[in-house]
């Protein structure tokens, strides 16, 4: 790792993964407190491998129909709705 | 149910977004209870916002669980409580809707990031709170507002019906001015819940209440060394003079260091961070969230209405979460996290093999003053030192009122192991006065 570990194309780069659009003093902002965040995060690195067995188990219920919201409801909160659908923007 | 929309206070600290009374069914434990409710448990009708312009309209068409089961209870709810913005900060500064001030000295925050639920039950417009603690979120207001809050067991309490940022570290927690009232209250909302597969039977038939009767007697408590160390000094006083009560009331004093804890905070971060990037996501606009009148394809869309809906903390999470997690730093990140979470957890099974409970003070300093923690970020996650160990292991831990520094609140912390509550409760109402 250099000495910053983030220039402002990093941030640019992720803020686009994120689909989080910011404005050029965001991404001033955002470069140096990552630099700081990420830095301390490097201490990560002493950490041991760890084995551990996670406490996970199925959990399974019959597959039977039950009251759930109405199609008006699920819409409500929506901005844009069209003949009982939600209304996204253009996909491409 | 009946609900009208008038304003039941004079929220004079901001502890609410939306006021509104609700009234319960039923004659149950919580029937004369007044009860504030974060903004992030979704109440069927009452907008839920979580803190954010995002949501600022959001009103669910459902209730949580844990809502259904305080209604059920009988009490009545009096308002949405504010809060940090999805739950991302500890001072509550971080909310769209303003920031709350601390009712036992209104220059300093009420601690986040249920700070609004804390400042609530502290100037006495609501008995009894729910907040949500993922690193903290409701000891650190508690403790810093004088008041009682508990972090469950993980999957002790449902989930349903909350607004997710990071799923695997969440739980609701009752917040009230005395040990017995935020354990009755954990009574009413822990149990098992069909609608969330995490939940367990460990506290189905709980009687939490009953074990606020201050015997302490016989019992270990473990002081956690590496939790003093960076506290504050007035801090480390009064948590000493908690200990000594305790002592005095028969309890034997030990201490305990646990290695892994130096990486706690780094490895908190990197989760919570990394499940909100994936949980956030789905705030599109689309579904909910507000109209903008951007041009351009989908995913133009999509950046524009997240560029206007969130906040600049909400904004940094995201961001670092999907660095942790984007090709080339997930092993250096998140497995790396996920390791020592798992180091977290045996150090505290270890540490329980010889006490019954653990302790140090809630947070390592004093509420800070309004204003002054936003400019730096890492110092804000540092202020977090002794309350994600919790969440990590997922283990139950409660913040009672241990004494005041200058006036300013400390609160005393005691760890369970899984599904110690009893144990914690039973210490903590030793402690109050």
């Amino acid at each position: 790792m250099s000495d910053s570990p983030v220039d402002p194309e990093d941030v640019r780069h992720v803020a686009g993964l994120a689909r989080v659009d910011l404005a050029d003093t965001e991404v001033d902002e955002f470069t140096e407190q990552f630099a700081d965040i990420l830095e301390y995060f490097e201490a990560l690195d002493d950490v041991p491998e760890v084995e551990s067995e996670p406490e996970l188990v199925n959990v399974m219920r019959s597959d039977e129909v039950s009251e759930g919201l109405t199609q008006e409801e699920a819409l409500r909160n929506a901005p844009e709705t069209e003949d009982g659908f939600f209304k996204g923007p253009t996909v491409s | 149910m009946s609900s009208d929309h008038s304003s039941p206070t004079d929220d004079s600290h901001n502890a609410f977004i939306t006021e509104s009374t609700v009234k319960g069914d039923g004659a149950g434990p919580l029937a004369d209870k007044t009860i504030a409710i974060k903004d992030n448990i979704s109440t069927e009708g009452v907008r839920t916002t979580c803190g954010s312009t995002m949501l600022a309209d959001y009103v669910p068409p459902y209730n949580a669980t844990v809502v259904d089961r305080v209604f059920e209870a009988g009490a009545t709810l009096v308002g949405k409580a504010n809060m940090d913005e999805f739950g991302m900060g500890g001072t509550t500064e971080t909310s769209a809707f303003g920031a709350v001030e601390n009712p036992v000295d209104t220059d300093h925050v009420p601690g986040g990031s249920s700070g609004g639920s804390a400042a609530a039950v502290a100037a006495g417009d609501a008995d009894l709170a729910l907040g949500t603690d993922t690193g903290g979120s409701v000891r650190n207001p508690a403790a810093f507002c004088g008041v009682v809050g508990i972090k469950p067991t993980y999957g002790l309490v449902s989930r349903y019906g909350i607004v997710a940022y990071a799923n695997s570290l969440e739980q609701v927690g009752p917040l009230a001015n005395t040990v017995e009232e935020a354990a009755l209250l954990l009574d009413v909302i822990s149990g098992p819940d069909s609608r969330d597969g995490t939940t367990n039977d460990g506290g189905a038939d709980s009687e939490y209440a009953a074990a606020a009767d201050g015997d302490v007697d016989g019992l270990t408590v473990g002081v956690i060394t590496d939790l003093i160390e960076g506290a504050d000094d007035g801090v480390v006083d009064v948590f000493e003079d908690s200990l000594d009560e305790l002592e005095a009331q028969g309890a034997e004093i030990t201490e305990v260091s646990l290695d892994s804890l130096e990486h706690a905070v780094q490895a908190y971060y990197v989760i919570a961070m990394s499940e909100a990037s994936s949980n956030l996501a789905r705030f599109d606009g689309v579904r909910y969230g507000p109209e903008t009148d951007a041009d351009g394809n989908w995913n133009d869309t999509f950046a524009a209405v997240r560029e206007e809906g969130f906040g600049p903390e909400v904004k940094r999470r995201i961001l670092l979460g999907t660095y942790a997690l984007s090709a080339g730093y997930h092993d250096k990140y998140y497995k790396k996290a996920q390791d020592a979470r798992a180091w977290v957890k045996q150090d505290f099974d270890a540490a329980f093999e010889g006490v019954d409970v653990l302790a140090s003070p809630t947070m390592p300093v004093t509420p800070p003053a309004l204003g002054e923690s936003l400019d730096d970020p890492l110092q804000l996650y540092l202020m977090d030192a002794n309350t994600v160990p919790v969440n990590l292991a997922n283990l139950p831990a409660i913040s009672v009122p241990a004494g005041d520094v200058d006036g300013l609140p400390v609160g005393l912390q005691l760890i369970g192991p899984k599904f110690g509550e009893e144990t914690i409760i039973r210490a903590a109402s030793a402690v109050e006065t």
